[in-house]
């Protein structure tokens, strides 16, 4: 029966040529992204390949030994900026996702928590969620990066802090209403222990739900990164994700080279679009009380 | 009514205390708070000096006693980069950072509640659906890449508004304000723009849920049969209702703007205290941190608590205490 | 033939879902005259409640009426825009929704939607003299301290004093036709027998046609002067109220009677109708009623044409109590 209900809504979701599109654009872009190597022209970051007499080049330029054509010009260090952008993918997909994943599981697990035991630790809990998700995002990873100082681990950590809270809220919300149904009473009635009940019977029925909230979330990471990168507060620029490309590009584009700041930019909206709009369509399909 | 406003002031004092025990124990645990208040180059004897001078060889809760006393004071130290009480430093910068959340809002506002009225009341249209369309843009752009293409269309390509700063001022009350001047106002435009579309976007969506929902009650097919049509329907019997939900979050995206112009600010140069507080962080100009952070918490309060009598004043139910269900 | 005040021949109202099209009103004919209280009875997807919506022009996508005429003292309603359609609604025919907790604007003042349903007909009224005539509406429909009333928001009405709002609403401008869909079914018994009285007082005093819509045959005893059985999407028979629960035609209005509490020995069980209401989307050819009938036969596969004896109308080819009186076929 659950496979049916997955095929109407596979079915579902066809129903929008859009969605599609965007859907196989997510499903080609990390693919991309993990094959880099394999896929880019050069690899921008060993320094044999690259030289200053490459510099900002327009797109469509032949490198000047000839030993290659940018498609989409250079950076000011004589990087190929199409493989540039392919690395830079690869870093802020991976830090997104990763992120999101980690938020997820912990935000998943404090939500269980607080539903199962409700009372005393789910108030505790849910305190701490309403007060951190009063404040926006940006604000929060503004504090965390202020005290902790920056580097890749301490981005991630800021993108985990800002996102645990939502996954809590959601898992809180759908193991409550599960948790009301007559096949828990009846686990716990044949003795089985909380954690294999939460885990075993509580947590597939939150799935769903905390799939449309991890696509969005992933997003979310994503887009906090690359604006925490364009700020200098993110990554340090021997992980150049796209936001630092964008951002390194900035101080060229008021003169006439603009490419070196707008691909990258372009190569994160389609990401981002590509993200939503499956997120979108998901969550029109699952219907889950989500807040915006 | 009373009894819920004193509730409501109350809890708002307990955020903004709770947030100074964890900028104050944080500030502690991460390490000698007198490295983070004195000038690097200081030497012993002047860290010594300044330990005594803040307090910092009394007992925590003393000390955080005057933490606090001084906070309420509007006393949060010097700058180390600017040499000036922080307190002024982020006074000066304030009005322009909250003009540019204001104008960012209106424009959020005045686009996004009639589009998503519209999109909710005629949901299949082709307006609605590019409405739709386009606030999935809104929300997936980031918001500063948006402001560099802003800048390099209407900037450097166009020319039509100017990319930097805020142009001319007109003091009022002492303060400086850009919306006086027609520069002043060029200059304006673009950033809040920019600052408003992620807003603009999700107002849209929320208002476009809530019309949906509005309009398929039986009160509004009453108004109908009653004669009820055109805008009168719209705003006064689907649009007051659809409000209720929608300004809660509204009031919490106003507060995000605040705190999102950090963005805005840098990209178009913007003498707020939004790129006051990245320019602090990254020359480790603690005091300006602390102090833009407990300024901030203390904004969000303020328009919380407003958002708060602004629901109680469109709700009637709330309004006479009798929320029956 | 003198006009009756609302007389409506062939109307059909259609809805264009992905599934197909669902014809929740196929060629209803009904006729209500000035005072008179006309029951519209059947189960719930009988297609009573579109009826009722496609008189006030109310009908959304993607339902619409695709044939037929609606004449309100002789002036046809099809086709009309809907600014002509918002003129006549409120002012002319009033409705009456089912629930009373749900049909108030829960942020507007009891006023406020009293006093603009007169000025959005009447701009010369002035606010005094609507007011005026809110409060004497309510005065009417037996509301205690209708001043205070007037200031108050909906919650803080119980739901017997919401619906007797609703109804000086809808008696606001004097209609000469008043819809109620199940007026009383949200109410509790001795609020129904007022509310009841009520109606039938208002309209023996003002002249007032008033079609009932209700599932509940006892109600529809109670008040209606002509009942109306409703059966996916037609009438299938009509007649004075007396006559159609004495000597039904219809096996459908006969199941309805026989599953009626009154009359019935204490602790029988009551009768039911078997199977159920067909899907609109599929209705089977010939007589909808057919899989559901004790007496259906071969000529069921036809549709019945409408048959008239004495006193009612009814469409069906083995009628009960046919002995009494020559049926007539309509041509």
């Amino acid at each position: 029966m659950f496979s049916l209900q997955l095929r109407d809504r596979g079915a579902q979701f066809a129903r929008s040529p859009v969605a599609v599109l965007a859907l196989i654009v997510l499903i080609l872009l990390p693919l991309v992204a993990l094959f880099a190597p394999l896929i880019a022209p050069q690899n921008p970051y060993d320094l044999s390949q690259v030289t200053i007499f490459n510099g900002r080049l327009p797109p469509g330029t032949e490198a000047f030994d000839g030993s290659m054509t940018y498609l989409l010009g250079t950076d000011e260090a004589g990087r190929d900026l199409l493989s540039a952008i392919i690395y830079g993918l690869r870093i802020s997909i991976g830090i997104g996702l990763s992120s999101a994943l980690i938020g997820a599981l912990i935000g998943a697990s404090f939500g269980l928590l607080a539903a199962y035991h409700g009372k005393r630790v789910d108030q505790a809990i849910m305190r701490i969620v309403d007060l951190q998700l009063s404040f926006p995002a940006i604000l929060i990873a503004l504090v965390l990066l202020a005290t902790l100082g920056s580097g890749i681990d301490k981005v991630l950590i800021a993108l985990i802090a800002v996102q645990w809270a939502y996954y809590a809220r959601t898992v809180r919300s759908v193991a409550l209403s599960e948790m009301a149904k007559d096949y828990v009473a009846a686990a716990r009635s044949q003795g089985l222990g909380a954690a294999r009940i939460m885990f075993r019977h509580i947590l597939p029925n939150c799935l769903p739900p905390l799939l449309v909230i991890l696509t969005i979330q992933t997003a979310h990471a994503i887009t906090l990164e690359a604006t925490l990168s364009f700020l200098g507060l993110g990554l340090p620029p021997t992980e150049p994700s796209l936001g630092l490309l964008i951002a390194n590009g900035f101080e060229f584009m008021l003169g006439s080279e603009y490419w070196i700041s707008i691909y990258p930019g372009l190569a994160l909206l389609i990401l981002l679009l590509a993200i939503n709009i499956v997120g979108d369509r998901l969550r029109d399909i699952f219907n889950p009380k989500l807040e915006a | 009514m009373t009894e819920y406003l004193i509730r409501r002031i109350l809890t708002a004092a307990m955020i903004i205390l709770a947030m100074m025990v964890i900028v104050f124990f944080g500030l502690n645990l991460i390490g000698d708070p007198v490295y983070l208040l004195v000038d690097p180059s200081a030497n012993q004897a002047q860290i010594e000096e300044a330990r005594r001078h803040l307090g910092l060889d009394q007992p925590i809760w003393t000390q955080f006693w005057i933490f606090v006393s001084n906070a309420l004071h509007g006393d949060f130290g010097h700058s180390f980069v600017f040499n000036r009480p922080v307190f002024d430093v982020i006074m000066e910068r304030l009005p322009a950072t909250l003009e540019l959340a204001a104008a960012a809002f209106v424009i959020a506002l005045s686009v996004g509640l009639p589009a998503g009225l519209y999109a909710g009341l005629r949901p299949k249209s082709y307006l609605s659906r590019l409405i739709m369309g386009g606030s999935i843009f809104g929300f997936s752009l980031p918001s500063f890449w948006v402001g560099i293409v802003f800048i390099l269309v209407f900037s450097v390509t166009l020319g039509w508004f100017p990319a930097t700063g805020r142009g001319d001022t007109v003091s009022v009350f002492g303060i400086q304000w850009s919306f006086l001047t027609w520069d002043g106002l060029s200059h304006l435009f673009l950033p809040a723009l920019n600052l408003s579309l992620t807003k603009m976007a999700i107002i849209t969506r929320l208002t476009r849920a809530g019309t949906v929902e509005v309009a398929s009650q039986d009160y509004v097919k009453f108004a109908r049969a009653k004669g009820v049509r055109g805008p009168r329907l719209y705003i006064k019997h689907i649009g007051k209702n659809v409000m209720i939900p929608v300004v809660t979050v509204i009031g919490i995206e106003l507060g995000h703007l605040i705190a999102y112009s950090v963005v805005t600010e840098t990209i178009f140069a913007w003498p707020g205290i939004g790129r006051l507080i990245i320019t602090s962080i990254l020359s480790l100009d603690r005091p300006v941190v602390v102090a833009y952070l407990m300024m901030v918490t203390l904004l969000f309060v303020v328009i919380n608590l407003v958002v708060d009598l602004l629901y109680v004043a469109l709700d009637p139910r709330i309004r006479l205490g009798s929320v029956q269900d | 033939m003198t006009r009756e005040l609302l007389e409506i021949s062939g109307l059909k109202t259609h809805f264009f879902t992905r599934g197909g099209v669902a014809r929740a009103v196929d060629g209803l004919d009904l006729q209500v005259g000035r005072g008179q209280i006309v029951a519209l009875v059947g189960e719930s997807g009988s297609g009573k409640t579109v009826a009722g919506f496609s008189i006030l022009g109310l009908v959304s996508a993607p339902g619409r009426i695709t044939e037929g005429r609606i004449l309100l003292n002789g002036q046809d309603l099809v086709g009309k825009s809907d600014a002509e359609m918002a003129r006549i609604r409120g002012d002319r025919i009033a409705m009456i929704f089912q629930d009373p907790m749900m049909t108030l604007n829960p942020v507007l003042r009891i006023d406020d939607q009293m006093i603009e349903t007169i000025r959005i007909h009447d701009r010369k009224v002035s606010k005094v003299e609507a007011r005026r005539r809110a409060l004497e509406a309510l005065r009417e429909v037996g509301i205690p301290a209708p001043e205070a009333r007037l200031r108050n928001y909906p919650h803080e009405l119980s739901g017997g004093m919401r619906q007797r709002v609703a109804i000086a609403i809808a008696l606001l401008n004097k209609p000469d036709l008043i819809i109620a869909d199940e007026p009383t079914t949200a109410l509790d018994v001795t609020i129904q027998a007022q509310i009841l009285y009520l109606i039938r007082k208002l309209c023996e005093e003002h002249g007032t046609g008033f079609i009932w819509i209700t599932h509940d045959l006892g109600v529809a005893a109670e008040i209606a002067n002509r009942i109306a059985v409703m059966y996916a999407g037609r009438i299938v028979e009509e007649g004075p109220t007396d006559a159609v629960l004495d000597r039904p035609h219809h096996p459908y209005t006969e199941g309805l009677i026989r599953s009626l509490p009154e009359g019935q020995p204490r602790g029988a069980a009551l009768f039911q109708i078997p199977g159920m209401t067909p899907s609109l989307l599929n209705l089977p050819e010939g007589c909808p009623f057919r899989p559901r009938c004790h007496r259906a036969s071969e000529a069921c596969r036809a549709m019945p044409p409408e048959r008239v004896s004495a006193e009612t109308r009814f469409r069906c080819f083995h009628p009960a109590n046919a002995a009494e009186g020559a049926l007539h076929e309509l041509s």
